[in-house]
């Protein structure tokens, strides 16, 4: 145990942070590329078409991996806003100002496949069924969370504000997932993680699950990328106002 | 060729869903990494600028 939080010590160290992202970033690069140029490869040339969708469902091989990422985003924004809250722990901060865009722009494109997905089988753009609702509620929450996280001058009041706001929204995640068994949705019922395994077929299921990965791996390459500013920026915050300091004490002396 | 492209008669629907997607990933990838590069770059000026007053 007090290893494994030496570990998390070490890491949360933004100096040493700087550095293993740094070491990472280049694997990271080609592990997204490599999984995603596979992934492709088995959605376009060996997956078949669905007996009830026809090929539509090469939609679901970005639709359904763009959702999970959009719903783990919004987890690791929840967790470092717990970190945040109760440890004040200024890499948390980080974390969750760095997350918020990318898994913003992932529930945008969850929408818009799932959209263009809907119109050739359901015969509309939209409905405003639980799944779909529920989905658009969580965009609103991240661009909630990014508006309130800028709009106090004093960054710290900011980042308190829209952890709450986070947290009290962490219950959209649930529902999120358990809104196609809850109410009689449009939206189909779960057929990967679900109770006695996945309900696809392997050719079809081992795309899903290379698009999957390679969405995670871009996440993590994004997001070490924007922790990385992150970091840097506010270093050259603390600089300029040690350099205004400094200039006060100047003018004062002379 | 043109049968892939067709996509079942579904082209329409499959081809505006990977492009907007790979768009998206694209413009997030391009943003943060222009971020990252441009904040690196002024910490460097900053540092410069502090040591030369020392």
């Amino acid at each position: 145990m007090i290893e494994v939080q030496g570990t998390f010590n070490r890491l949360a160290n933004p100096t040493r942070f700087l550095a293993l992202a740094g070491a990472v970033l280049p694997w990271l690069t080609g592990l997204t590329v490599v999984l995603l140029l596979v992934g492709l490869y088995l959605a376009f040339f060996v997956a078949p078409a669905d007996y009830q969708q026809g090929q539509t469902v090469k939609i679901m091989f970005i639709h359904v991996p763009s959702a999970w990422i959009a719903m783990m985003g919004y987890s690791v924004i929840a967790v470092a806003s717990v970190g945040s809250l109760i440890w004040r722990h200024p890499m948390a901060d980080v974390a969750a100002k760095a997350a918020a865009p990318i898994g913003a722009c992932f529930t945008l494109m969850a929408l818009v496949t799932g959209s263009l997905w809907g119109k050739p089988m359901w015969g509309t753009y939209w409905v405003w069924d639980a799944r779909l609702t529920s989905m658009l509620v969580l965009l609103f929450l991240y661009l909630g969370y990014m508006a309130l996280l800028e709009a106090f001058d004093d960054p710290a009041r900011g980042v308190k504000a829209s952890s709450i706001l986070v947290l009290a929204g962490a219950i959209n995640i649930p529902i999120i997932k358990f809104s196609v068994d809850w109410w009689n949705t449009l939206h189909q019922t779960a057929s990967v993680f679900k109770r006695g395994g996945p309900s696809i077929d392997p050719a079809m299921l081992w795309p899903l699950f290379l698009m999957a990965l390679s969405f995670t791996t871009y996440y993590v390459w994004v997001l070490l990328m924007r922790i990385r500013a992150e970091i840097i920026g506010r270093k050259i915050r603390a600089l300029r106002m040690r350099q205004t300091r400094a200039g006060f004490k100047g003018a004062k002396a002379g | 060729m043109n049968k892939f492209f067709d996509m079942g008669g579904y082209g329409a629907f499959v081809w505006p869903s990977y492009i907007i997607t790979a768009l998206v990933l694209a413009a997030v990838f391009v943003f943060s990494r222009r971020l990252l590069k441009s904040r690196e770059r002024e910490l460097a000026d900053l540092q410069k600028s502090l040591d030369e007053k020392d």
